[in-house]
């Protein structure tokens, strides 16, 4: 079999990356504008002996996959934000519990009910600090159809490799458009290590990438999984301070020491820029245009890329950008991710938000006079 | 001393007790009709999971040696859903109390009782919320006391196995810890159920209910029980008024129908040659 | 080179539908690139609809259509709706029993637009019987106006989309709207 080429909706994409992920278990609840990918995994499932279950909110979505990815399979499900939030407490859990899991967000107008079918960024915030607690999360930001068949088989993987729930954070624009999209011959996929059987097995210790494989249940390996404070037994001990310190430390540093690893970026005509656009997800098709366009006007800017906007690629970014007097981040929100690029680069370079809600996408030319701008 | 262990012992994880239930705790009692039925049933101990939520009784899975998720409050359906359909080989046991199952979890327990998933629920109603320190549930009788109702409580209770009834569970029994053999044969029963089994346990709460109540040893606590216990048979003739602060027990119904994985997987192989118990652990593989 | 176009029509005219296949045509049949998108919301069922689709012998970079250079109406609330930023010289293509070209003279001559007819409803209802594949004939028109997707490429993509059983009804379609394309001025 070769490479097969298609012409899909993003949101279709994110169902076939799925499954070609390794993905055999689908929660969900309908709604706007993430709603094809449910219709595709309950049409795609049953064709592989998989499960589908439309579930009767988007708290039980979460649950039910959690409790899916727990009994060996690999569990996805797909929302927008009403849903999201709902979705928080249990996604904590998936942290704290260490269960492999992927959540595709469609990202839509908001607060609130908002606009359902308009686009928008502005739950990125959200995205990574969404549950109680202190934790960390990993994030991709598709662009295009093709990034979002990509990053969902991408997200599986880091799922599994990290033990932790990762986000699929597009948005309304690529989750309807269509495009063609390459589906490779050979998708590389991760699959999750069988723990070995012994008296010493902790299902909760650190020995690879910060985390342990994990047993499913009904393999005899009798594990207690819990949302309290536990130990590597996965014991509840809620009033010992250090098992609660390495604990939580140790699902944040997973993540974080791990951030070169887990990122990826893309980026173009940095080697003279001066003023530099940084972007994630479909907004980084108009800043792209419009950098090409300042090039073509003999202006020194640059283009990056998130593909993983969290965990924050602070120690590449600020390599990339150290040259670098001016950022401009344009995002589908008020701010959110330019709060963190400000955070991390403004100390050498001015970083300036180019904000847009209401629905529409940046134009090139929008993007452009902001470059102009100085 | 091994001589002189309990016949249940071997079920437990022994490195975690002592409990953390209050003496006198009706937890204690249904942990012990589980074993009982688990053995009398036709279930293999070693095949069972179990899910549970937030609140004392939620707390006994882990104390079973067994695979146990103890997940967030009310949602322990969510997650069973999940477990059991992605694995419909394991006998899944769900352990939830009051508030768990009817206040935060209503809705999830309503679904899963009309989808009919082979699961086998065990509520323990002990009327107030005990994990908190006694605040008022769902299920507290009508001028009951608790820590937020100081002035008795004013609403209707609910009946919490009328509406797994109406919800559409096909095996719904309510006994309380004062009748352990029947509560061992209900679970039994539910175990051998393929289907939603709903088995709820009234159970006291000394430490909160009866101090609140002033009901205050277990003993008068298991007395107040039998005196308020009447059957299904005998509340067919008593008036709303009669009935009020009533415990009605017996087998509400035990009616099966196709069950919820099965009628999926059923449906999968009409559009599919892949045997569904192929997926099982299907994580674990890179192909 | 990067061409921006857009359909609008009524909701239920097969707009999207006409907008798909077109994309389709030049991505996997003629090898260029596309972009497809549509305005969602209640607006879909009845009001004015809309597709919009890019198509480029390079990668596109930003997806959306802000002005057109071939636009593509099939209803008069559509038009009026949809054609103020419409790019100088366009291509105007529409179905004149379902637009009151009166109203459009001025936008017309302003921006120099080169205008179309095709009767495509009165085609799909009377010539071949079905109403419902008058898209399909604009679809014929648009190819033979513009030029921009391969005859061979949109035959194939509508093959590819159109429910089976309905292809050969689908090809005539397509091959009277070739025939009935008018340049009106």
């Amino acid at each position: 079999m070769a490479d097969k080429e298609l012409f899909v909706q993003g949101n279709e994409a994110c169902a076939l990356g799925a499954l070609a992920a390794g993905c055999t278990f689908f929660a969900g609840y309908p709604i706007t504008p993430s709603t094809e990918i449910a219709e595709v995994m309950s049409k795609k499932l049953p064709e592989i002996g998989g499960h589908f279950i439309q579930m009767e909110d988007e708290i039980s979505a979460v649950g039910a996959i959690i409790g899916a990815s727990w009994a060996g399979q690999k569990a996805v499900t797909a929302t927008s934000g009403p849903g999201i939030s709902l979705m928080q407490e249990n996604i904590g859990y998936a942290v704290m519990t260490e269960t492999p899991i992927v959540i595709i967000n469609m990202q839509r107008g908001s607060p609130s009910t908002g606009q359902p079918t308009r686009s928008a960024q502005a739950d990125m915030m959200q995205t990574k600090w969404g549950s109680h607690g202190d934790y960390e999360i990993i994030a991709l930001a598709p662009s295009s159809v093709q990034e979002c068949f990509d990053y969902t088989v991408k997200a599986f993987n880091l799922a599994e490799k990290y033990r932790c729930p990762v986000f699929v954070m597009a948005d309304e624009i690529v989750g309807h458009m269509r495009e063609k999209i390459t589906i490779p011959e050979k998708v590389e996929i991760v699959p999750r290590q069988m723990p070995e059987k012994s008296e010493n097995y902790l299902p909760y210790d650190a020995t690879e990438y910060g985390t342990t494989p994990m047993p499913s249940f009904g393999q005899g390996f009798n594990i207690h999984v819990t949302g309290l404070t536990h130990d590597k037994r996965g014991y509840p001990s809620t009033d010992d301070e250090e098992t609660h310190i390495d604990l939580v430390t140790r699902l944040c540093d997973k993540i974080i020491k791990n951030t070169n690893e887990i990122t990826s970026l893309e980026s173009q005509f940095l080697e003279d820029a001066e003023t530099i656009v940084l972007s994630y997800g479909i907004p980084s098709r108009s800043a792209l245009t419009a950098v090409k366009e300042a090039r073509n006007q003999g202006l020194k800017v640059g283009y990056i890329k998130m593909g993983v906007v969290w965990p924050f690629a602070m120690d590449t970014l600020l390599a990339l950008t150290k040259d670098a007097k001016r950022i401009i981040v344009p995002e589908l929100n008020l701010g959110q991710v330019y709060l963190e690029v400000d955070r991390v680069l403004g100390k050498h370079a001015k970083v300036e938000l180019l904000s847009k809600i209401g629905g529409a996408l940046h134009t090139p030319q929008e993007i452009l006079d902001k470059i102009m701008e100085e | 001393m091994a001589d002189h262990e309990h016949r249940f012992m071997k079920y437990l994880r022994k490195e975690r007790l002592p409990h953390i239930f209050c003496p006198g705790c009706g937890d204690g009692i249904v942990l012990n009709t589980l074993f009982n039925a688990i053995e009398m049933s036709s279930v293999d101990f070693d095949n069972i999971s179990m899910v549970s939520g937030i609140g004392c009784s939620s707390r006994i899975p882990g104390y079973v040696k067994c695979d146990s998720l103890h997940t967030t409050h009310g949602r322990a359906l969510a997650f069973a859903t999940g477990l059991k359909t992605a694995n419909p080989k394991q006998d899944v046991i769900v352990v939830t109390g009051d508030g768990d199952a009817t206040s935060i979890g209503g809705n999830h327990l309503i679904h899963a009782a009309r989808r009919n998933i082979d699961l086998t629920v065990i509520c323990i109603n002990n009327d107030i919320y005990g994990m908190t320190g006694g605040q008022i549930s769902p299920t507290s009788p009508k001028g009951s006391y608790a820590t937020t109702a100081p002035y008795g409580s004013t609403d209707k209770p609910f009946n919490i196995s009328e509406v797994a009834k109406a919800a559409g569970a096909t095996y719904v029994a309510k006994y309380t810890t004062a009748q352990p053999i029947q509560v061992s044969n209900a679970i039994k029963e539910g175990l051998e159920n393929k289907g939603f089994s709903f088995i709820e346990v009234v159970a006291q709460c000394p430490t909160y209910y009866g101090r609140k109540n002033k009901i205050r040893s277990p003993v008068e606590m298991l007395n107040w029980l039998k005196d308020n216990t009447i059957t299904i048979e005998q509340a067919k003739d008593m008036s709303d008024e009669e009935l009020e602060g009533k415990i009605i027990t017996g087998v509400y119904i035990n009616k099966p129908r196709k069950e919820f994985v099965e009628a999926i997987e059923e449906l999968s192989a009409q559009h599919s040659d892949v045997d569904p118990d192929t997926n099982i652990n299907r994580a674990y593989r890179s192909e | 080179m990067r061409t921006d176009l857009r359909i609008a029509g009524f909701g239920g005219q097969g707009v999207l539908m006409c907008g798909i296949v077109i994309a389709k045509a030049a991505s996997l049949f003629d090898n260029n690139y596309a972009v497809q998108t549509q305005s969602y919301g209640p607006e879909a069922r009845g009001g004015a609809s809309r597709t919009e689709v890019v198509i480029s012998d390079e990668p596109i970079d930003y997806p959306k259509v802000d002005s057109p250079q071939i636009f593509v109406a099939m209803s008069h609330e559509a038009l009026l709706k949809y054609i103020d930023d419409i790019k100088e010289e366009a291509i105007l293509l529409i179905d004149p029993d379902l637009v009151y070209q009166d109203e459009i003279k001025d936008i017309i001559e302003d921006k120099k637009l080169q205008v179309y007819t095709s009767k495509a409803t009165e085609t799909a209802e009377d010539t071949l019987g079905k109403k419902i594949v008058a898209n399909i004939v604009m679809l014929g028109s648009f190819v033979e106006s513009t030029g921009l997707i391969s005859v061979d490429a949109a035959k194939q993509s509508i093959l590819d989309s159109v429910p089976p059983g309905t292809e050969e009804l689908n090809m005539n379609a397509f091959e009277e709207g070739r025939k009935i394309v008018t340049r009106i001025n």
